[in-house]
């Protein structure tokens, strides 16, 4: 119980993995589902640096990690732009109306 | 009782640079290999406590994420989860990381969020509400995922070594980014200047 090893990161990650599943399912808010994408990325950073942790030697976790973060801004950059204009178009930010493409 | 949590939780940054100033004025000591005995041989109880503390920070402000229906809330309930995130990669020596996750995580990331939800809110608060058979089925589907990874983690056999004290140092880090990463860097530029036009194209007013 005292020794934190590389299991109880791995757990944590997927508990908060499915914390971000739950709440890009349940949110129909655009801005919320980016939210629950964030903690979802942010899971398998923290499971990237814990076995970069314990495998030791190398840092390749750490730099993939690094590459996810800058990933992340860059996709959270378009993704809010394409909810502006989401907005623009249907003045409602509920993902549930854009059907228009629908049959 | 979510309402109550979100005040204190705004301590939490100072408490991470306090951890940061601390984490980086023991690093000189860890080179020494009879300063780093000790700092193992106390660091444990200490590493353990922390990793319990932070990491019920982000898996509680997960969940607030989640049981909150405004969207304002849900920004400052992930500010939490963010911050407890770079406290464990402190925990695992990756310091570098930590820094980077609050400055383009928390101060870039989750800004332009809060950007995104004050543009596309009537009102900041306005609430979309979910079907009850929905969460239900959400709740059924994260439980089953949340039980296959356990039995995953609990069963597999992972080549766990003893880390060292102190970690790799920032300089290595640069030095990996830029001669064997050197590729993925440089496409990771050139995506963020296509980012950064097609963000402006996209959101641009209508003349």
């Amino acid at each position: 119980m005292l020794e934190i090893d590389l299991t109880r990161y791995l757990i944590l990650a997927a508990a908060v993995f499915c914390v971000g599943i739950f709440v890009m399912m349940t949110k129909r808010n655009a801005i919320g589902i980016l939210i629950g994408v964030e903690l979802v990325l942010n899971a398998a950073n923290i499971n990237l640096v814990a076995f970069n942790r314990y495998q030791g030697g190398s840092l390749d976790g750490q730099i993939t990690a690094l590459f996810v973060i800058v990933l992340a801004a860059a996709e959270a950059a378009v993704a809010v732009a394409i909810c502006v204009n989401f907005y623009k178009n249907l003045s409602t930010i509920d993902v549930d109306r854009g059907d228009s493409l629908q049959g | 009782m979510i309402r109550s949590f979100a005040h204190p939780m705004l301590a939490a940054p100072f408490l991470v640079l306090a951890l940061w100033a601390g984490a980086s004025a023991a690093d000189p000591a860890s080179a020494a290999p009879a300063a780093a005995g000790v700092q193992t041989a106390t660091g444990g109880v200490a590493e353990t406590i922390l990793f319990y503390v932070f990491g019920a920070l982000t898996l509680m402000s997960a969940l607030g994420v989640a049981l909150s229906r405004s969207v304002v809330r849900m920004a400052v309930w992930l500010f939490g989860a963010l911050a407890g995130v770079a406290v464990l990669y402190f925990l695992l020596a990756a310091n570098f990381l930590a820094a980077i996750q609050l400055i383009v995580y928390v101060g870039g990331t989750l800004v332009l969020l809060i950007f995104g939800v004050m543009l596309t809110a009537k009102s900041p608060r306005a609430r979309l509400d979910t079907k009850p058979s929905q969460i239900w089925a959400a709740w059924a589907v994260c439980v089953l995922l949340l039980v296959a990874l356990m039995t995953v983690i609990g069963r597999a056999e992972w080549p766990a070594q003893n880390p060292e004290a102190g970690g790799l140092p920032v300089a290595a880090l640069g030095q990996e980014l830029l001669t064997t990463y050197l590729v993925p860097f440089e496409v990771a530029s050139v995506l963020l200047l296509v980012v950064m036009i097609g963000a402006a194209y996209l959101a641009r007013q209508e003349k």
